[in-house]
Parts: structure tokens; C-alpha cells; sequence
């Protein structure tokens, strides 16, 4: 289609977006499930929302959605309990016959409720095996320190006694008598209780215990080693065995009360030690049975879980299929028959062939009479922009589209990106060495394509892995430049041959003051090893390296303007042509475009004209003879007439413009009041761009935007220029860094003669050349990169105001999970 | 009255302040509120709100829903929330923020004392409270006998320890004396939340002293409407209204000899900002009224986040998220009980 309406460029799939268009769909009710089953096989479509003003509960297929809700959360629950258990769904699905809708919800709520079943009962039994093991510890526990509380108590006593006796008392029968009748005695009032209490609540269940007895009681408490399973909760949690000794019923009462309110278990307890290991014995039989009971049961809740994990994937696909399918069968509008849905949807224009097979077997396999029409619709809204990208375009489309996406049809800087972008990347990373390095790194990521793409990666990995091709090309550019640079490690090698620089003589006295002789031809590729350590290294590569940039710069802003002329001629808008292609061309080549025909004509010519000169008094004082700087004859002459324009294409790119519009607008008008029927047949491109023509068209509004973007365009000639500096100066940085850790570390390290410190120096040089030069230099590179595509190359004609097609596809129900 | 809190107020509260405009940009609108009212089963109720923020907290219940669970997963998101914002929160904020929970602290009480009055099951009680309200020995409230007890065992060691100083008698407790406890309580909890705020100054301050005036006239007119006609004498109903707010202290004079609904009117219009309120009833009504207070504090409460810099918006944040479970809670009994006629009764919209 390009190539039929264009004219400029030769047909691109990338260059202009696939051409769209916009088809109703007119699917009978009995098929429109499998219709649109198979359209999501296919996703080539983007279904429009036609029931927009209704909720969503009010939709026709509101009924189905909570369905597959429904099962999409017996299906998180089977998750759920697959992880208690351990298990995991078996990635490999076992392929099984293709189950229905209606008897997957039927299976998954019987296994559902099996499983809860299942549960519960499990539960029923953890809570009492739970409660077991906690009564067997307070038997143990307590029955310690029962006899050790009663031993202190009597030492206490026999010392009170011994004491009120005096001297004369020692122990007679009489005594113990009295003892024990006390004791009696105390026993009939004392109650108490044992149970367990959380450790992180005792104190204040101590404290509360306290004031609520006003201090009449006795707790004694002692930390369990190992954490235990609460039977309530079924959470593992550090408790503390304890013993309250209380007197009267009151007390009782507002303990127990207490004990409830912090979750303290109580367990039944005898002071009698022969019960106490009867009890103990007992409990612990009834632990062993409880145990084998639990086990058995999760072998049959583990074999349960086992067979559902096996078919998990198939029914978690499918239920997430049937759920975007009734989404999507909600987008469509009822017919007034009740008998059929009416879609529309943007799909690309060669995709109507596999549309209407698909159709076709939608209707075949559905057993319809009628068969799904297909029609074209002719509207005034722009199409959704759609690329037919393959995995190694991808990724420079993506940078395009980061910063937007490219209105329909547009010219696509994505094009060059590919190329330019990658250049412009390694004009600041020139390093063959360091540039193999990142090749091999990426090409690790490219052998390893298949298995990384299925498995999750990590947030940077990831985004390195998006972006291996552009990494790949970025490495092959950047060696390249590294040979034109003749920088490997910042050492210069003489690959291609001997340098063409030699000294005079054999001592080489000379060499710093007068300099090198020519002896051979020159260098045949890339810079003079000779260079490389000599005073004016510097220099030299600067003032290369500084008018290289320069020459770039201004080739990629003049293909941003020639792109313009081409999207001007595509959308049929000859004012774009004449008002501002065309003076735009002209006030960037009499300026800059003149500037780089001084640099390379002094190239070519040898000359010493100082080129700053030339352009500040280009401007300042035309009139001046040029003098040494004249590099060509009638110089003057040809600067005047750039000077002159160069102004008169100021307000040439200012002025007609909103005239001719405003012009435009009322011609439109008028013709429109006496015809005011639109020709329908004009195709869609146009239809486009006249549909601005309806609006409100405000002269000033117009003026001012055409002023901002003539200020724009003058100033940011001047700036965009020098901001393509940056490849310089981010050149520069690089080949200065890496001699620095070159120099000052490998070679420095070299020179000790000591082993230690050699090996100390490599790592460190290691380290410094992958974190700082390999990492973050390309990262700094690369942002510098992309900022000159997206501002000073795109503003010259990207409009970037589009939309994504965004397919109705189940290719990506898998990059939805989490 | 400015401390420069521009300057400064970002670095501890600028992270804290960016959470809870996030969360306010959750709340539903008049909108999701349209179309919540149209449902016709909780099951629709939930298929809409899984659309919004309450989503992941509402996906992973089984089908037959309950009002209670509605209410429940909605107030369990408000709780991660404050609990988050509590976590990240320094002081002096975070003291501002358990501020905000001292009234359901209160009310827990209340509910909990009442409860075992009338020999309810603690743990039925329990689950009833507030999650907000709750400390650690809450449950050991059931074992109170009376005002002196309550205090002694279980409040001395909570926050609402303080506003225990007036209340204490050793009076059993019974209906009246705790509906008393509570406002004398809620009476004192105000006023300490005033002063705090006062404390903090700048905008915080001014901000809040409106809100809390606000919340303070409100309890004095539903304080003195629901004890016309009871024994409580004028001294008593005079006492429980808190010393600040914009009726203290003329207009607290005048509402505590109030003998009927028309008599507070009377009162109450002679303040410009609660004319409006009182205009919208007709005579001798009162059950609207709440729902009239409801929209004049909604409307306050999102004035407060028309600034920035202070911490009135947590406050505001909590009390609109609240209103909004209450009018969630409204439709979905609505929509169980078909009383779908009545649903836009009590609903306060937010924006």
C-alpha cells in the first residue's frame, strides 16, 4: 500500500505500520463461543467495547465470568494446597482429551469439596493430635517441678519451724504430724490449674492474673524448649507451661475466664505421680494412634493432590481462556433479533483471509446453520498502529515506541534505529576489546535463547535479555569502531600493517621535538598506532573525533528532515512540503551543512583554517576578508548567500503557514454549505486528515504553534549540533577510563615484579574494566544513545501519538500470571 | 500558625503522605457507587469490586457470599493498610496515627462490657470488635464487675487509661452507666486528641482542630438528642460534651436544657455551618440527621486533602475508608434482603 500512495521510498514492512482497517463481524449466538475461541488462536484482532456504558455484572456473559471466576479460585486453592503440600504442579501437563466447560466446573467442585472433606477431617484429627502432644508436655513439665515446688516448700517450712523452735527442736514424729495434718488442711481449699500460655502473652497474663486475684495466688511457668503447634491456630509458637495455685471459687472462676481470654489451654492434671505416669502413658499411646491415623490420611490427601497437579496447567489454560473469551464475547453488542453478536474490531488488512477461515471453521465445527459475516466499515478514527516485528526487530522497536508510538502510518524511525542506533553507541564505546567482551556476553544470551525465554528471570536479566540483539549489534558496531579507534584495552596494535610514521634516525632523539617522518603509505585502516602515547594524541584524536560528531550529527537530523518531506508526501499535505521541509532543509545545510563541507574539505585539502573562525564571523562580520581561513575560492561570496538564506528561511518557516491554513479552513467551509454531503468512497487516510477540518480551527492557537515550532527548530539547530558533541566527549571518557585502568593498575601492578601484587592487579583490573567500563559505561552510552534518537533525530518528524494494536490473543495468557 | 512544614514535613512524613493519597485515589466514586446500587446479588457486589482495590481481597472467597464477609475482607484491607503505613510511620506520626484508633478502642469496650452484661459468648463477642480496637487483654474485659475493676485489671494498661480518671465509681455496671462510660471516655479521648494536635501545630493543627470540632458537635447533639426523655440530669448531659468545638461553650449551655428534637434545632441553627444540616430536615425529624452529619463530615474530611503537609489526611483518609465499608455494608444488606428500594438511604457518596 505504501509503495501505491508514496512515491519516496521503496515498500518497507517496518517503515509505515500495517495498513488496518476496521471489520464488523456478525457471529450467530450458537457459535459465537468457538468463534471467538478461534479468533484468540489466531489474534490478529482487537475487539471494540460496544457495551461500554454498561457495568459489568450487566452484560450478556456476566453469568460465564463469574463462572470462571469461580473456578479460577477452586484453581488458587488447589495452588494453595498443593504448596502445603509441597508439591508442585507437574510442568509438563498430561496431554488429555479436551474436557468440557460444564464438566471441568462440575469436576474441579467435586474435587473441592473432597478436598475441603478431606480437610476438615484432617484437621479435626491435627487439632486433637495437637492437643495430645501439648498435654503430654504440661504432664511432663509439671510433673517436674510438682515434687521440686514441694520439696522447697517443706525446706521452707521446716526452716520457719526450726527457727520459731529454736535450738531444741529437732525433727520428732510430733512434728511431721502437724506437718502433714497442715497440709491436709491447706489441700482441701487450694485449687489448681495447669495449661499452656504463649510465651510473647505470659507476662501479662501473670500481671492480669495477679490483680485479678489481688496477689492471692501462686503461678509458677516454665519455657518450653522447642516451639508447638497450637491446636486452635495450627501455627507453631513458643509456649510456656504453667501452674496457677489459687484459693476459693471465685478465683477460679475469673482465672478461667482469664485463661480463655488469652488462649491458654487447660489440661487436667493429678498431683498423685503414679497417675501422673498412667496418664502419661496413656496419652502417648493415644499420640502414636492419632499419628498413624494423620499419616494415613495425607497419603490420600497427597495422592488426591498428585492427580490434580498432574492436569493443573491444562485446566489453569483453559480457565483463563474461557474467561478472556467471555470478556471479549461481552464486548459485543446484542443484535435487536437476539439471534446474532455484532463485533467490531481493528484488524490488519491481510489478515482478513485467515479471519474469514477461521469464520469458517467456527461455523463448520459448531454444527451453525448460518455462518459468521464479515464486513468492511469505513470510519474517521485512526487505526491503532501494529508491527510486524520479528524477534530481532523487536527490541528497536521498542525503543521507538518507549517514547511513543508512531501515529498510524508514520514514518518509522525504528528503521534506522536498527542501524543508527547501534552506531551512534559505539562511536562513544570504540574499544575492540572491550567490544568482544560484550559480544560473547551476548552471545551467551543468544545460544542460551531457547531455555531462557521459557523460565522466569530476574527484573535485569530480563531486561538484558529483551535486549541481546540490540546488545549484539551494539558489540559488532563497537568493535568496529574500536578498529577505527585502534583501541583494544586502550593499547593501540599495529593490525593492518606498520605504522607510516618512523624517526629520523635509529637513537630517535627527535622524536619529541621536531616528530616522526612519514616513511610508507598511509595507515590503511583506522588511526596510526604511532599516535597511540605521543604529546599530541590528544589533540588529535579530539579535533577527529570532535568534527566526526559534528558530521554525524548532521547526517541524522538531516534524515529526520528528509523523513518529514516523506511523511508529507504520504499523507498528500504539500504545505508540510513547501513551508517547512523545505526551509527547514536550507536553514540546517547553510549553516551546519556548510560547516560540514569546511570539515571535510580541510580534510582533504590539508589546510590550517581555523573553522571556529570561519562560522562566529559568518554571523558577526560578514563583510571581513577571510585571510588565512579561505578555503576554497569565492568562499565570501557563497557565505553571504548561505547567510542570506538562512534568514529568509526564518519566517519562510514561520509565516505562510497558518495564512495558507486559515485559508484552507475557510475554503473547506464554504464549499461544505453548499455541499454538505461527504463523498463516503474517500479512503481512509484522507478521511484521517480531514476530519481536523470539522474542528474549531483558532487562527492564534495556530500562530503560536507554528512559532514554537519555527523557535524550536531554529535554536535547537544550534543545540541539537552541539549536543551530538556528546559523542566526543563520552568517547573520550571511555578511551581516558580505560587507559587509567590500564596504566595505573595493570601496568603499575606489572612492574613490582612481585607475584601477590600481579595477581591483586588483574583482579582489580578485571573488576574495573566489567563494573565500570563493560557495565556502566554502556549503560551511560546507551542512554546518551537513545537520547539522541528520541530528541535530536525523532523531533524532526516523529509525531508519536498513536496507539498500540493491542490483539485479543491467548499467546499471552502465559506473560499474565503474577 | 506555619512551621515551615513545606520545608521539612517530606522527610519523614513525605513517603507516608504519598501512600495514603495513593490509597484515597482507591476509594470508590459516585460512579462505582451507581453501579454497585444496580447489583442484584452479592455475587454481582463482588464481580464489581474485584475491578477495584478490594479485588485480591475478595477473589479467593467461595460463591455463596455473606454480608459479614463483604464487611470483613473490606475492613481487613483498611487494617493491612493502617498497619502498613503504622510500620513505616515515625514519631511523631505514628502517635498521631494510634490516635485514630483510640475511638474503636473505646467502643470495643463498650461492646465487650455490654456484651457480658447481657451473657454473651466472649468469643462471638470478639469477633464483633473492631480490628482496629484491638489490644491484648481485650477479652479479659468479661471478667469486670464493675468501673473499678475494669480499670484495675485490664484498661491501666492501654492507652485509654487517662480517660479513665472521671468515670471511675464502683457502681455495677448496667446499660446506663456504660452508655455514660462511653461518652465520658470518648469526651475524654477528644479532647486528649485535640490538645495533641494543638501540640503538633501548623497545618496538622488546623486542620484537625476543624475535623475534631466537627466530631465534637456532632457527639453533643447526638448525646443530647438520645438522652431526651431519660433520667440523665442537665449536670450529667452538660458534662459529657467535650470542652472544645465550635458550640463550647454557649451552645452547650443551650443544649443541655433541651427538652425535645425541635428545641436542639433551635439551638444548633444559630451556628451558620450546622444550619445547612438542620435546614435539609423537616421539623421534628431525626433520623436523617445522621446521614446529614455523614455528608458534612465527608465533605470536610476530602477538603483535607485539598493540602499537603500535614496529617490530617491519615485521619481523613481512615474516617472516609470507613464510611465507605458502612455504605458497602448498606447495599450489600440491601441487595441480600431485596431491599433494594431503600439502598440510597444511608449511602454516603464520597466524591
Amino acid at each position: 500500500m505504501g509503495d501505491s500512495r508514496g512515491g519516496c521510498c521503496p515498500p518497507m514492512d517496518l517503515f509505515r505500520s500495517e495498513p488496518m482497517q476496521l471489520v464488523q463481524l456478525i457471529i450467530p449466538m450458537e457459535s459465537a463461543r468457538l468463534t471467538v475461541a478461534y479468533l484468540g488462536d489466531l489474534g490478529l484482532l482487537q475487539f471494540k467495547d460496544l457495551n461500554s456504558e454498561k457495568s459489568p455484572f450487566q452484560r450478556t456473559y456476566a453469568g460465564q465470568i463469574k463462572k470462571s471466576g469461580e473456578m479460577a479460585r477452586t484453581l488458587r486453592f488447589f495452588e494453595e494446597q498443593m504448596l502445603k503440600a509441597g508439591l508442585s504442579p507437574s510442568a509438563t501437563s498430561v496431554a488429555q482429551t479436551d474436557i468440557d466447560v460444564d464438566d471441568l466446573e462440575v469436576k474441579l467442585g467435586e474435587l473441592e469439596a473432597e478436598l475441603i472433606e478431606m480437610n476438615a477431617n484432617g484437621e479435626k484429627l491435627q487439632r486433637s493430635y495437637n492437643e495430645l502432644v501439648e498435654y503430654k508436655i504440661v504432664l511432663k513439665k509439671a510433673g517436674d517441678f510438682f515434687p521440686s515446688a514441694q520439696q522447697s516448700a517443706t525446706a521452707q517450712r521446716r526452716e520457719m519451724e526450726s527457727s520459731q523452735m529454736g535450738e531444741e527442736s529437732i525433727e520428732t514424729p510430733l512434728l511431721q504430724e502437724q506437718e502433714t495434718s497442715t497440709d491436709l488442711s491447706k489441700q482441701v481449699k487450694l485449687g489448681f490449674i495447669t495449661g499452656l500460655v504463649p510465651r510473647g502473652k505470659s507476662m501479662v497474663f501473670e500481671r492480669i492474673l495477679f490483680r485479678a486475684t489481688r496477689g492471692n495466688l501462686f503461678l509458677k511457668q516454665v519455657p518450653i524448649e522447642a516451639p508447638v503447634t497450637d491446636p486452635v491456630s495450627g501455627e507453631k509458637m513458643e509456649k510456656n507451661v504453667f501452674t496457677v495455685f489459687y484459693s476459693g471459687e471465685r478465683a477460679k472462676n475469673k482465672i478461667l475466664k482469664i485463661c480463655d481470654a488469652f488462649g491458654a489451654n487447660r489440661y487436667p492434671f493429678s498431683e498423685d505421680r503414679g497417675k501422673q505416669a498412667v496418664m502419661i502413658s496413656e496419652v502417648s499411646g493415644k499420640i502414636s494412634d492419632l499419628k498413624s491415623t494423620i499419616d494415613a490420611g495425607k497419603l490420600h490427601q497427597d495422592r488426591l493432590l498428585r492427580t490434580i497437579g498432574d492436569q493443573f496447567e491444562q485446566w489453569n489454560l483453559k480457565v483463563k481462556k474461557e474467561k478472556l473469551i467471555h470478556h471479549t464475547l461481552n464486548m459485543l453488542s446484542l443484535d435487536v433479533t437476539k439471534k446474532c453478536l455484532v463485533a467490531e474490531a481493528w484488524s490488519p488488512v491481510f489478515a482478513q483471509k485467515q479471519i474469514q477461515e477461521a469464520l469458517q471453521r467456527a461455523s463448520v465445527d459448531s454444527n451453525s446453520q448460518v455462518g459468521a459475516i464479515l464486513q468492511v466499515l469505513h470510519t474517521r478514527e485512526l487505526p491503532p498502529t501494529y508491527f510486524r516485528t520479528n524477534k530481532f526487530t523487536a527490541a528497536f522497536q521498542e525503543i521507538v515506541d518507549a517514547y511513543g508510538v508512531a501515529k498510524y502510518q508514520e514514518a518509522n524511525p525504528g528503521v534506522y534505529t536498527i542501524v543508527t542506533f547501534p552506531f551512534l553507541f559505539a562511536v562513544m564505546f570504540g574499544d575492540w576489546g572491550h567490544g568482544i567482551c560484550l559480544l560473547l556476553a551476548t552471545l551467551i544470551l543468544i545460544v542460551r535463547e531457547k531455555k531462557l525465554s521459557s523460565q522466569k528471570l530476574g527484573d535485569i536479566t530480563e531486561m538484558t535479555f529483551g535486549g541481546r540483539y540490540v546488545i549484539l549489534m551494539m558489540s559488532l558496531f563497537s568493535i568496529y569502531a574500536g578498529f577505527i579507534y585502534n583501541e583494544c584495552f586502550s593499547v593501540a596494535l599495529d593490525l593492518f600493517g606498520p605504522s607510516a610514521y618512523a624517526c629520523r634516525d635509529l637513537s630517535c632523539r627527535d622524536a619529541y621535538s621536531i616528530g616522526l617522518i612519514k616513511v610508507r603509505d598511509t595507515y590503511p585502516f583506522g588511526v596510526d598506532p604511532a599516535w597511540h602515547g605521543s604529546r599530541t594524541e590528544l589533540p588529535f584524536l579530539n579535533s577527529l573525533k570532535m568534527k566526526m560528531s559534528i558530521l554525524l550529527g548532521v547526517a541524522q537530523m538531516n534524515l529526520g528532515i528528509i523523513l518529514s518531506y516523506c511523511n508529507a508526501t504520504f499523507f498528500g499535505n504539500c504545505l508540510n512540503i513547501w513551508f517547512q521541509f523545505i526551509p527547514q532543509m536550507i536553514f540546517l545545510n547553510s549553516l551546519f551543512g556548510y560547516l560540514s563541507l569546511l570539515i571535510i574539505l580541510k580534510w582533504f585539502t590539508g589546510s590550517q583554517a581555523d573553522l571556529y573562525h570561519i562560522m562566529i564571523y559568518m554571523f558577526l562580520s560578514p563583510t571581513d576578508e577571510l585571510g588565512d581561513n579561505q578555503l576554497f575560492q569565492g568562499q565570501k561570496r557563497v557565505q553571504h548567500v548561505l547567510l542570506l538564506l538562512a534568514l529568509v528561511s526564518v519566517p519562510w518557516m514561520l509565516l505562510p503557514k497558518p495564512f495558507l491554513l486559515k485559508r484552507q479552513h475557510e475554503n473547506r467551509h464554504r464549499g461544505q454549505s453548499y455541499t454538505p454531503v461527504q463523498v463516503t468512497d474517500d479512503t481512509l487516510h484522507s478521511e484521517a486528515n480531514h476530519s481536523h477540518g470539522h474542528e474549531e480551527f483558532e487562527f492564534g492557537e495556530v500562530f503560536v504553534h507554528q512559532l514554537i515550532h519555527t523557535i524550536e527548530f531554529v535554536l535547537g539547530a544550534v543545540s541539537n549540533t552541539a549536543s551530538y558533541l556528546r559523542l566526543w566527549a563520552l568517547s573520550l571518557a571511555h578511551s581516558q577510563l580505560s587507559i587509567v585502568f590500564y596504566e595505573k593498575v595493570l601496568l603499575l601492578a606489572w612492574g613490582y615484579d612481585n607475584i601477590v601484587i600481579l595477581v591483586v592487579g588483574i583482579i582489580i583490573f578485571i573488576f574495573a574494566t566489567v563494573g565500570v567500563l563493560l557495565i556502566m559505561e554502556t549503560l551511560s552510552a546507551f542512554l546518551h544513545a537513545l537520547r539522541l534518537h528520541w530528541v535530536e533525530f525523532q523531533n524532526k518528524f516523529y509525531e508519536g501519538d498513536g496507539y498500540k494494536f493491542s490483539s485479543f490473543s491467548f499467546a499471552l495468557i502465559h506473560d499474565e500470571d503474577d | 500558625m506555619y512551621g515551615f512544614e513545606a520545608m521539612t514535613f517530606n522527610i519523614h512524613g513525605g513517603y507516608l503522605e504519598a501512600i495514603v493519597r495513593g490509597h484515597r485515589a482507591g476509594l470508590l466514586t459516585a460512579a462505582d457507587y451507581n453501579n454497585l446500587c444496580q447489583c442484584e446479588t452479592l455475587d454481582d457486589i463482588k464481580m464489581h469490586l474485584s475491578a477495584t482495590d478490594y479485588g485480591p481481597y475478595l477473589q479467593n472467597e467461595p460463591s455463596p457470599l455473606h454480608t459479614t464477609t463483604v464487611v470483613e475482607k473490606c475492613t481487613l484491607k483498611l487494617v493491612d493498610e493502617y498497619k502498613h503505613m503504622l510500620c513505616q510511620a515515625t514519631e511523631p506520626l505514628s502517635t498521631f496515627l494510634e490516635y485514630i484508633t483510640y475511638g474503636h478502642m473505646i467502643d470495643n469496650v463498650v461492646l465487650i462490657v455490654t456484651g457480658t452484661l447481657h451473657e454473651r459468648d466472649v468469643q462471638e463477642l470478639l469477633e464483633k470488635c473492631h480490628p482496629l480496637g484491638m489490644f491484648d487483654s481485650i477479652a479479659t474485659l468479661a471478667v469486670a464487675q464493675n468501673m473499678r475493676e475494669l480499670y484495675r485489671l485490664v484498661l491501666v494498661d492501654t492507652p485509654l487509661a487517662p480517660y479513665f480518671s472521671e468515670c471511675i465509681t464502683s457502681e455495677d455496671l448496667d446499660d446506663m452507666n456504660i452508655e455514660i462510660m462511653r461518652n465520658t471516655l470518648y469526651k475524654a479521648y477528644l479532647e486528649d486528641f485535640y490538645k495533641f494536635c494543638q501540640k503538633l501545630g501548623g497545618a496538622t493543627a488546623e486542620i484537625m482542630s476543624d475535623l475534631l470540632a466537627f466530631e465534637a458537635d456532632r457527639r453533643a447533639v447526638n448525646i443530647t438528642i438520645n438522652s431526651i426523655g431519660t433520667e440523665l440530669t442537665r449536670d450529667d448531659r452538660r458534662k459529657l460534651y467535650s470542652n472544645f468545638g465550635l458550640l463550647y461553650p454557649y451552645g452547650h449551655e443551650e443544649l443541655a436544657v433541651c427538652e425535645d428534637i425541635d428545641q436542639v434545632r433551635g439551638a444548633m441553627e444559630k451556628y451558620p455551618p450546622y444550619q445547612s444540616i438542620f435546614s435539609k430536615l423537616s421539623y421534628g425529624e431525626s433520623q436523617m440527621l445522621d446521614k446529614a452529619f455523614y455528608e458534612e463530615e465527608v465533605k470536610r474530611l476530602c477538603l483535607a486533602f485539598e493540602q499537603q503537609f500535614h496529617y490530617g489526611v491519615f485521619f481523613a483518609y481512615m474516617r472516609l475508608r470507613e464510611q465507605e465499608i458502612r455504605n458497602l455494608m448498606w447495599i450489600s444488606e440491601c441487595v441480600a434482603q431485596n431491599q433494594k428500594s431503600r439502598v440510597h438511604d444511608s449511602v454516603v457518596f464520597i466524591f
